[in-house]
């Protein structure tokens, strides 16, 4: 397995989706490959630090004026029924 | 995967839609509690915007209360919210454009075959969440993903960050799940090289001295790999 391969395999390694035959290849050529297995290491970084670093809350005005408007409508449909 | 396990498991919200569906408001707001946090940072993930993100939640709930009654629960309650979700933030983000960027396949089947070979390979001295303000590793990352174009920003956003699985992700952004597969891998290799330049050890950058073959992928190993994903 050459590096190009390594390439095309990378989404399927980090996302633990690979052929176990291949990744038992592309595990072999990582062994021997400084480059490329600082390359899978630093991409798994990237996808963690994006996972774990926007946190966004739900504004509590907002969530309140959600469920307001929500009720009204919720209403409005039942109205229409009857 | 696990997301796919969890759909063949109950749906959790089972009870409460069918109360729901038989006319019991407190039944809908208990499904809207469950899930109003989740949809929100979706949507802020997609719109970056915290008005966009609100109207779009809204939009989503006010759409499932008034289609309750044709939801068949072929997926869970959770999965049609999120399809929902994702469509109304995508017809959000196309409206705020006076110049929409087109997010169908046609227009890239040109740049979809460039795969850019990594260039700055050095491992990360430091654990970069310690070695800087949290603030300052947020705007990094920030600054990082505003700088992907908006179809590969999209994908990384649904698969990587919100947990969406490729299949759920093509639905949501209609294209294929080969082409959500290689926007992935540009987006995933884009910003790897953008914080590697931020992050990694000048010191113990690694010089590509053994044999690439050429700088960055021709044109007949891309299409392998669309070949390959599309197998």
């Amino acid at each position: 397995m050459k590096c190009e391969d390594m390439l095309r395999m990378l989404n399927d390694y980090v996302d633990q989706e690979i052929d176990p035959a291949v990744c038992d290849q592309f595990e072999a050529h990582l062994e021997d490959c400084n480059p490329c297995q600082v390359v899978v290491d630093t991409i798994r970084k990237t996808i963690k630090l994006y996972k774990e670093g926007e946190v966004y809350e739900i504004p509590i005005a907002f969530r309140d004026r959600l469920h307001q408007t929500l009720r009204e409508r919720w209403l409005q449909k039942n109205d229409n029924k009857t | 995967m696990a997301a796919s396990n969890a759909e063949k498991k109950p749906d959790k919200d089972a009870p409460w839609l069918a109360r729901a569906k038989a006319g019991d408001f407190e039944a809908f707001e208990y499904l809207v509690n469950r899930h109003e946090k989740r949809l929100y940072a979706f949507a802020m993930h997609i719109l970056r915007n915290r008005e966009d993100a609100e109207d779009a939640v809204q939009s989503t709930f006010i759409k499932a209360l008034e289609h309750l009654q044709d939801f068949r629960e072929a997926a869970a309650f959770g999965t049609w919210l999120t399809r929902i979700a994702g469509n109304t933030a995508l017809t959000f983000l196309r409206k705020r454009k006076n110049n929409p960027v087109s997010l169908n396949e046609a227009t890239d089947e040109n740049e979809e075959g460039f795969i850019p070979h990594p260039d700055f390979i050095a491992d990360w001295s430091h654990d970069p969440a310690k070695k800087l303000e949290q603030d300052e590793l947020q705007t990094i990352l920030d600054g990082a993903i505003e700088a992907l174009p908006e179809k590969h920003r999209l994908v990384f956003m649904l698969r990587d960050v919100v947990g969406m699985r490729i299949d759920e992700t093509a639905k949501v952004l209609g294209i294929s799940a080969a082409n959500v597969k290689v926007r992935l891998l540009r987006a995933r290799l884009a910003l790897r090289e953008t914080l590697t330049r931020r992050f990694g050890d000048e010191a113990k950058r690694i010089f590509q001295t053994h044999d690439h073959g050429t700088e960055q992928m021709d044109k007949t190993s891309a299409q392998l790999l669309l070949q390959s994903y599309q197998a």
